[in-house]
C-alpha cells in the first residue's frame, strides 16, 4: 500500500534518514520505534509530504507521491504536537475541516468526537485547551474522514488512562476493518496488544521491519519491550 | 481555494486590526480633504501619507499574519491540499482584505472629492502597492524561519523602499549631475515600486511644472500611454516575482 525506496534526507550537515526502504501493506498495523531523534518523524513527515526529501521515491497504492497531493485524503494524520489557529474555537474547527473536504465522498466518523467528550467542549478556543485535550482533538480530527492509512506520532502522549485505552480500543477496530496504521511511541507496553508489525529504526537507518510472531520466534520473548531490547542488544553487538 | 480564502479573510476580520487601519485611512483621507479647499492639493497630500502608511502596514501586518498562521498552514498541508494552492490562498486573503481597507478607508473618499482619472490612478496604485508589499512581506516570511528575523527583514526592506531608496538616487544625481541623468533616472525609479507610484500622480498633478527640466523628460515618457501601460506592467511585475519566488521556495519547504 505504501512502498518506500531508498529515502534520503539531510538537515544541514544532520543526515537524518538514510536510504529507507520498505513496503508495507493494508491490515498491518506497525509500530515504529527508535531513540530520540532517530528520523521517527521526518520519516512521517515525508510520507505526508511535509519534509520534503532529498532523494528517494514514494508510492502510494503503486501511484508516485512525491510532490503529490491528492493521496493525502487517504491518509489521517494525528501530529506528536497538534498546532491549531489559535482564535479558533474547537467547533470551527472541525468546521472548518469538513468544509474544506466537503467535495470528497466521505463517511465521517466522529465516534472518537464522542468517546472522548469533544462535542460538550466546542465553544472553548483552541489557545485556552490543554495538551491532554489538544492531543484529543488531533486523534478525532485523524479517525474523522475514515482514511486507509492512519499515522499515529506518539498518540497516547499526554492522554490520561482512560482516553488513552479508549484511544486504543479505537485503533484496534480500525485495524479489524483492515486499514494500514503506523503508530511511533515509546511506551512499548502500549502497543503490545494492538500492532502487528516492528519497525524499528536507529541513526536514520531503518534496522528491522518484521512481524511479532518472527520476532518472537528469533528472541523467545512474548512481551514487546523485552523483544525490543534483545534485538537492540543483538544490533550493538554487530555494530 | 475559495473555501482556504474565506478562512484567511475571516480570521483576518476577526483581528480587528484590519478594520482599525481601514477607520485610520478613512479618518486622514476624510480630514484631509476637509482641510485643504483645494482638492488637487488634498490629493498631493493624501498622496504622501498613502506611500507612506500603505507600504508600512501591508508589509508588517502580512509578515506577522505569514508567521501567526504557520500553525493553520501546517494543519492544512497535512489534508489532501496542493501546497501552491494554501500559499497563494493566504497570499489572496490577505492582499484583498487589505486592499479592501484601502479602498473603504482611501479610495471612497478620493473617489467622492476627485472623481477625475487622477483620482481613480490613486487608488488603483494605493491596491497594487498593497499586494506588492503583501507579496514582498510574504517572501520575507517564507525565506525566514526566525520570527524576529523575518519581520526585521520586512521592515528593512519598507526602509529600504521608502527611504533609501531615494537617497541613493539623490546621492547619484549629485555625483552625476554634469552628466544628462533623466533617462537612466527614469528608468532607476522602475526598481521601487514607491517611487514609481509616486512619479505617476505627481506627474498628473500641476506641481510637475516645478521639476524643470528632469520634470519634463519624465512627462513625456510617463504621461504617454505607452510609459503608463509600462508603469502598471512593472507594478503588477512587482506582485508577481515575489509571489512567485516565494511559491517556489514555499513549495520546497520542510515544516
Amino acid at each position: 500500500m505504501i512502498r518506500i525506496e531508498n529515502l534520503s534526507k539531510r538537515f544541514g550537515k544532520l543526515q537524518v534518514l538514510k536510504q529507507i526502504h520498505f513496503t508495507c501493506n493494508q491490515g498491518e498495523c506497525i509500530a515504529l520505534i527508535g531513540p530520540n531523534g532517530c528520523g521517527k518523524t521526518t520519516l512521517i513527515k515525508s510520507i505526508l509530504g511535509l519534509v520534503v526529501p532529498d532523494t528517494g521515491e514514494m508510492y502510494f497504492n503503486n501511484n508516485k507521491m512525491n510532490a503529490q497531493w491528492s493521496y493525502r485524503s487517504k491518509i489521517g494524520y494525528m501530529p506528536q504536537i497538534g498546532r491549531y489557529p489559535d482564535n479558533m474555537s474547537i467547533g470551527q474547527l472541525f468546521t472548518m475541516m469538513k468544509d474544506l473536504r466537503k467535495h470528497e465522498q466521505h463517511i465521517l466518523d466522529e465516534s472518537l468526537i464522542k468517546t472522548f467528550g469533544i462535542d460538550n467542549m466546542l465553544n472553548k478556543r483552541m489557545n485556552t485547551l490543554s495538551g491532554g485535550t489538544r492531543q484529543k482533538v488531533s486523534a478525532a480530527l485523524a479517525f474523522l474522514f475514515n482514511a486507509d492509512v492512519l499515522i499515529l506520532d506518539e498518540p497516547t502522549a499526554g492522554l490520561d488512562p482512560l482516553s488513552s485505552e479508549q484511544l486504543k480500543e479505537k485503533i484496534i477496530e480500525e485495524k479489524a476493518k483492515g486499514k494500514l496504521i503506523l503508530i511511533t511511541s515509546h511506551i512499548l507496553s502500549e502497543l503490545d496488544e494492538v500492532v502487528s508489525h516492528i519497525m524499528y529504526m536507529q541513526e536514520g537507518e531503518l534496522i528491522f521491519y518484521k512481524d511479532i510472531g518472527t520476532l518472537q520466534n528469533e528472541t523467545a520473548e512474548t512481551k514487546l519491550s523485552k523483544m525490543i531490547a534483545k534485538k537492540m542488544i543483538e544490533n550493538k553487538q554487530y555494530a | 481555494m475559495h473555501k482556504i480564502i474565506k478562512y484567511v479573510v475571516i480570521d483576518i476580520i476577526r483581528n480587528r486590526i484590519v478594520l482599525g487601519y481601514t477607520f485610520f485611512l478613512l479618518l486622514i483621507s476624510l480630514s484631509v480633504f476637509s482641510l485643504e479647499d483645494n482638492t488637487a492639493k488634498g490629493l498631493l497630500t493624501l498622496l504622501n501619507l498613502i506611500l507612506f502608511i500603505v507600504p508600512l502596514v501591508s508589509v508588517i501586518f502580512s509578515t506577522i499574519y505569514t508567521y501567526n498562521s504557520a500553525e493553520f498552514v501546517e494543519l492544512l498541508l497535512s489534508q489532501p491540499l496542493q501546497r501552491k494552492t494554501i500559499w497563494l490562498s493566504l497570499f489572496s486573503g490577505l492582499a484583498s482584505s487589505l486592499c479592501t481597507a484601502f479602498l473603504v478607508g482611501a479610495g471612497i473618499p478620493i473617489l467622492l472629492y476627485e472623481t477625475s482619472l487622477t483620482g481613480i490612478m490613486l487608488v488603483l496604485c494605493g491596491m497594487l502597492l498593497t499586494a506588492i508589499f503583501v507579496s514582498i512581506a510574504m517572501l520575507a516570511a517564507v525565506y525566514t524561519r526566525d520570527k524576529a528575523k523575518g519581520i526585521g527583514v520586512a521592515i528593512l526592506l519598507w526602509i529600504y523602499f521608502a527611504l533609501v531608496f531615494d537617497g541613493l538616487i539623490l546621492f547619484l544625481l549629485f555625483q552625476f549631475s554634469d552628466y544628462p541623468v533623466e533617462k537612466p533616472l527614469m528608468m532607476l525609479s522602475f526598481l521601487n515600486p514607491i517611487d514609481l507610484t509616486r512619479i505617476l500622480i505627481l506627474l498628473r498633478l500641476d506641481i510637475s511644472a516645478l521639476m524643470g527640466y528632469t520634470g519634463a523628460v519624465f512627462k513625456m515618457f510617463m504621461g504617454s500611454s505607452v510609459g503608463l501601460i509600462l508603469s502598471f506592467v512593472s507594478l503588477c511585475l512587482w506582485t508577481m516575482i515575489p509571489l512567485i519566488l516565494s511559491v517556489r521556495k514555499f513549495n520546497r519547504k520542510d515544516l
